[in-house]
C-alpha cells in the first residue's frame, strides 16, 4: 500500500477528511519551502503537493504562475528539486505529491524522471495537461516505479469518462471544483456541489476524491467537505500567505493557517 | 504520406491531445462538429461564398519577373495571399472556423495573435458573421504591431494585452486556453495556426489547403506541370502546411523557412525544426525550443508572427519523414528581402513572408531557368513598415 493510500485509510479510521496543501518548490526560496513544509506538518496537513515550476503553466491562475516564475528565476530545476525532497524526507514521512506539466517529465524521459523522483521520496504525480488518452507510456513508467498517478476530472466530465480516468488513477482522484484556473476565489455555485456528489456516486468508494482549485479558506473548505469530498486541496492561498510573510514567520503562519483548515476536516 | 484525418490526431508520433480535463468535452464537441460539417455541401457552399465574395479568392499566382531576373535562375512565382481581405492568408481559416462556431451555436469567439494578422482576420470574420470577438496578444507584440491592435478595435473586437511570461505569441495562447477553461461552455476558441490539440492542426490545415489547391491548378495552366519547388515561411506553420499538403503526392520539392533571428548559434531565434527537440506544449507533441530541463525557451525574431517556440505537429512529421526540408533565414536576410521585393516588384511583403522570399532568391540562383519556384507570400507588409524602420536605424547605429 502506498503512503497516500495508507494516509487515507488512516484518516478514514479516525473519521477525518484529508487536508492537501500545495506549495511551489523554490518559492519564494528553497529555504522558505522547507519552512512551509514544517509549518504544514505542524498544522496537520495530511499530504503535501510540491509544485515544480514550468515556463508555461496553462492550467494555473496568476498566483501559481507568479510563484513558478519566481522559482524558475532563482534556478529551480530537477537537481535542486530532488535535493529539496531529500531534505524534507529526513524530517517527515508525510506523503509527497509532485505537481508539474507533462513536458518536464517528457524531456527527461518518463521512466527516468519517475524513477529518480520516486527514489528521492515522491509518492504521486499530478500533471494537469496529461490526458488519459495520451498516458500509456507515462502510466507504464509510473506502474513500474510504484508511483501513484493522480489524474484530474472536471465538473463537465461525463460519468463514463470519470470511470475511465479513475481506472488509471491511484492514491486519489482530483476534482477541479470550478470552471477556471487555480486560485480563483469566487463563491462556489451549485454546479460544484453537483459535481462532487456526481463524482462520489460514480466512483462508488473505489478511490478517494480530492477537490481543489479555488478553495482558499475554512468556510469554503467546509462547504466542499459537506458536499462529500474526501480531501480538500488548497494551493494559491498558501502561496499568497507565504508571499506576504517574512521568512522567519513562514513556519508559524503557514502552520496556523493549515491548522484552521485541518480543523474543518475533522468531522467528529 | 498524406495523412487526411490521422487517428487520434497523431502524425506519426507527433500531435495528440495533451490538455486539461476541463476542455476535453469542448475539444471533443469541436471534433464532432468538424467531422459533421467538413464535407457538408451547404457548409462548403457558404464557406466558398465568403472566400470568394468577401475575402477575394482565388488569389493570383504572379510571375515575379524582376525578382526572377535579379536572382538569375529559376522562375519565381508569388502566391499572392497578401491580396486577401485583411492582407494575409489568415482569413481562409477564420472564415472556416467562424462558420463552424456559428453552427455550434457559440457566439463568443476568443483567439490569440502574434503579429496581429490572425487577430485582425478573426475580428473581420466575427464582424461579418455577427459574432463577439476577443483577442489575446502578447504585450510586447501589441507594442511592435500597434496598427493591428487599432484595426482589431475598429473591427469591433476586444484586445487583451498579455503581460505574463515572454509577452509574445506563446503567452497569448496560454492566456486564451485559460480563458477557454474558464468559459468553456459559451466560448469557441478560434486557433490561428496549425498547432494545438487535435483536431486543430488538421482543421486549420484543411482550411488553409485552398492555397496549395489553387497553386496546383494555376501552375498546371501556366507551366503545364506542378511546381518544381515551393517555399513558405513557418512559425506555427499554417500558410506552409496549406501550401504543402495538397502537393505532398506531387513531384515537388518543398521548403519550410523558419526565423533564424540573430543566427541559430546565437540562441536568439525561433527556428524550432532546425534547432529544436521533441516535447509537449499547447496540447501537442511536436518539436520545441526548450532547455535541457524542459522549460520553453525565449524565442526571437524580427517578425512577431514567427516568434513561437513550437510548430505544427504535421511539420514535425514531414521533417522526420524527410518530405519537406526546413531551414532558417535570419533577421538581416529577411529585412533585406523585405526591401528587395518592395523595390523590385512594388510589393511590400510581411516580414514573415520575407523569410520565404529571401530563401527562394538564394535557391533560384542555383536552379536552371527552365524550373520554377512558387513562394507563398502569406501576407502584406504594411504592418511591418515601422518595425523595419526601427531595425534599420538600430543596425545603422550599431555599425557606426
Amino acid at each position: 500500500m502506498s503512503r497516500i493510500e495508507n494516509k487515507f485509510k488512516d484518516l478514514r479510521s479516525k473519521n477525518q477528511k484529508a487536508l492537501i496543501a500545495y506549495i511551489m518548490a523554490g518559492f519564494p526560496s528553497e529555504k522558505d519551502t522547507l519552512s512551509a513544509v514544517r509549518g504544514l506538518v505542524r498544522g496537520g496537513a495530511d499530504i503535501i503537493e510540491l509544485g515544480m515550476p514550468f515556463s508555461d503553466p496553462l492550467a494555473d491562475g496568476p498566483v501559481i504562475q507568479n510563484a513558478g516564475f519566481q522559482a524558475l528565476q532563482k534556478g529551480m530545476n530537477l537537481e535542486k528539486f530532488l535535493g529539496l525532497v531529500k531534505k524534507i524526507r529526513k524530517e517527515t514521512d508525510i506523503p509527497l505529491v509532485l505537481m508539474t506539466y507533462t513536458n518536464i517529465l517528457f524531456r527527461h524521459g518518463y521512466a527516468k524522471f519517475i524513477s529518480i523522483v520516486k527514489n528521492a521520496g515522491i509518492d504521486g504525480l499530478i500533471l494537469p495537461d496529461m490526458s488519459i488518452n495520451e498516458s500509456k507510456d507515462f502510466l507504464q513508467a509510473a506502474k513500474k516505479n510504484k508511483m501513484d498517478t493522480i489524474f484530474l476530472i472536471s465538473p463537465n466530465t461525463s460519468q463514463d469518462r470519470i470511470k475511465k480516468i479513475a481506472g488509471s488513477s491511484s492514491g486519489f482522484l482530483y476534482l477541479v471544483s470550478v470552471f477556471g484556473t487555480t486560485g480563483g476565489q469566487q463563491q462556489f455555485q451549485n454546479y460544484t456541489t453537483d459535481a462532487i456528489k456526481n463524482a462520489k456516486k460514480t466512483l462508488g468508494g473505489k478511490i478517494p476524491l480530492g477537490v481543489g482549485f479555488g478553495v482558499s479558506n475554512p468556510e469554503q473548505a467546509k462547504f466542499i467537505i459537506k458536499s462529500g469530498a474526501d480531501a480538500i486541496i488548497v494551493g494559491s492561498a498558501f502561496l499568497r500567505l507565504m508571499e506576504s510573510t517574512s521568512p522567519e514567520k513562514i513556519e508559524s503562519k503557514i502552520g496556523s493557517f493549515a491548522a484552521s483548515l485541518k480543523k474543518v476536516t475533522i468531522t467528529e | 504520406m498524406k495523412l487526411r484525418y490521422p487517428k487520434n490526431g497523431r502524425f506519426g508520433e507527433f500531435g495528440g491531445r495533451y490538455i486539461p480535463e476541463t476542455i476535453v468535452p469542448a475539444v471533443e464537441e469541436l471534433e464532432q462538429a468538424y467531422l459533421k460539417y467538413k464535407d457538408n455541401a451547404e457548409f462548403k457552399k457558404e464557406l466558398h461564398y465568403y472566400l470568394t465574395q468577401y475575402a477575394g479568392r482565388p488569389t493570383p499566382l504572379y510571375l515575379a519577373k524582376n525578382l526572377t531576373k535579379f536572382a538569375g535562375g529559376a522562375k519565381i512565382y508569388l502566391k499572392r495571399e497578401d491580396l486577401l481581405h485583411g492582407g494575409a492568408h489568415k482569413i481562409n481559416n477564420t472564415l472556416g472556423q467562424a462558420l463552424l462556431a456559428k453552427r455550434m451555436k457559440k457566439k463568443r469567439i476568443i483567439a490569440e495573435t502574434g503579429a496581429g494578422q490572425h487577430g485582425v482576420a478573426t475580428a473581420m470574420a466575427c464582424a461579418a458573421l455577427g459574432l463577439d470577438g476577443e483577442v489575446y496578444m502578447g504585450y510586447k507584440d501589441t507594442q511592435r504591431q500597434k496598427l493591428n491592435v487599432f484595426r482589431m478595435n475598429l473591427l469591433g473586437s476586444k484586445v487583451h494585452p498579455v503581460k505574463e511570461g515572454t509577452q509574445t505569441l506563446k503567452d497569448a495562447i496560454n492566456e486564451a486556453i485559460r480563458d477557454w477553461i474558464t468559459n468553456v461552455k459559451s466560448t469557441y476558441y478560434l486557433l490561428g495556426s496549425a498547432v494545438g490539440p487535435h483536431p486543430y492542426p488538421v482543421m486549420v490545415r484543411d482550411f488553409q489547403s485552398v492555397i496549395g489547391d489553387e497553386i496546383l491548378v494555376q501552375m498546371k495552366k501556366l507551366e503545364k506541370k506542378s511546381p518544381d519547388s515551393v517555399v513558405a515561411c513557418v512559425g506555427g506553420g499554417s500558410n506552409a502546411i496549406g501550401t504543402f499538403y495538397p502537393l505532398i503526392d506531387e513531384d515537388t520539392k518543398m521548403f519550410g523557412v523558419e526565423a533564424g533571428g540573430e543566427g541559430i548559434k546565437s540562441g536568439h531565434h525561433s527556428a524550432t525544426l532546425v534547432g529544436g527537440s521533441k516535447g509537449v506544449l499547447h496540447g501537442m507533441m511536436t518539436y520545441l525550443l526548450q532547455d535541457k530541463e524542459g522549460q520553453i525557451s525565449e524565442t526571437h525574431s524580427v517578425s512577431a508572427g514567427l516568434d513561437y517556440p513550437g510548430v505544427g505537429p504535421e511539420h514535425s512529421y514531414l521533417k522526420d519523414a524527410k518530405r519537406v526540408k526546413y531551414d532558417a533565414v535570419n533577421d538581416k536576410e529577411a529585412v533585406e528581402a523585405f526591401l528587395l521585393l518592395s523595390k523590385q516588384e512594388g510589393i511590400i511583403p510581411a516580414l514573415e513572408s520575407a523569410h520565404a522570399i529571401a530563401y527562394a532568391v538564394k535557391m533560384a540562383r542555383n536552379m536552371p531557368k527552365s524550373e520554377s519556384i512558387v513562394v507563398t507570400l502569406s501576407g502584406r507588409g504594411d504592418k511591418d513598415v515601422e518595425e523595419v524602420g526601427r531595425y534599420l536605424s538600430k543596425n545603422v547605429k550599431n555599425r557606426k
